[in-house]
């Protein structure tokens, strides 16, 4: 299943486009709309616009199985990584443990209005960027066997 | 005034997308249809101000169920069948 040049072609160049908003709206998830699932979601979107374009075969090869099973594992282990150590430190379970600490995500938000900062909010912005990679590589994986599926229908 | 135009376009929209889904009887033509319909209503979801949920509705409706239902039909074949 290869389609013509031109929709390959179109695939490619806007496929590091869609990555990169894709990360955008995960980065940002605690400033702007949209979080870790959106921006999951799109970019998973964009490895939808690789597959229908090159054929499931030819990303297969780059993009194996395997390694989003284990981006899969990895964002669900820093999720509850993340939420367990503040019961190391002494504090309930889900505490933001790095807000206002000024260590990484540790700022001090600024009081009233302004356009936002990125290095605030603690635990919540890696908890986005964890639910993010979870996504992404949980709908590619749904994906992946619907075709594996469709061939052996076939 | 133009909010109301807008609004009612796309409701309009949402509903002709939406007698296409069930009328049409090729099944790649119903997917299709079916996009522009999820498409429709993230613009309504973004319009009523919810803009998280007008970004989800446009990566899962409009590309991830688009993508899966045409790898689907494509597996069983595009026509539908006529049960009299």
């Amino acid at each position: 299943m290869n389609m013509s040049r031109i929709v390959r072609t179109v695939a490619d160049i806007s496929f590091p486009f869609i990555l990169i908003y894709g990360f955008y709206i995960v980065v940002h998830g605690h400033l702007t709309p949209g979080g870790g699932f959106q921006g999951g979601a799109v970019i998973a979107t964009g490895i939808v616009l690789l597959v229908a374009a090159h054929g499931h075969e030819a990303v297969a090869r780059q993009i194996t199985g395997n390694l989003l099973k284990n981006a899969e594992t990895f964002g669900l282990l820093l999720f509850i990584i993340t939420a367990l150590i503040a019961i190391l430190l002494g504090q309930g379970f889900f505490t933001n443990w790095l807000a206002n600490t000024g260590m990484l995500f540790g700022t001090p938000v600024a009081f009233g209005p302004g356009p936002g900062d990125l290095n605030t909010a603690g635990v919540i912005p890696i908890m986005n960027i964890a639910v993010g990679i979870e996504v992404l590589g949980a709908l590619s994986i749904i994906l992946y066997y619907m075709l594996s599926g469709a061939q052996e229908a076939r | 005034m133009i909010e109301v135009i807008a609004h009612t376009c796309i409701i309009a929209g949402l509903i002709i997308s939406a007698a296409m889904i069930v009328r049409f009887r090729d099944l790649i033509s119903a997917a299709i249809a079916f996009g522009v319909f999820s498409f429709l209503l993230s613009l309504e979801f973004y319009i009523l101000q919810a803009p998280d949920v007008a970004i989800a509705e446009a990566g899962i409706g409009a590309g991830l169920t688009t993508a899966i239902f045409i790898i689907a039909i494509r597996a069983v074949g595009r026509d539908e069948e006529v049960e009299e």
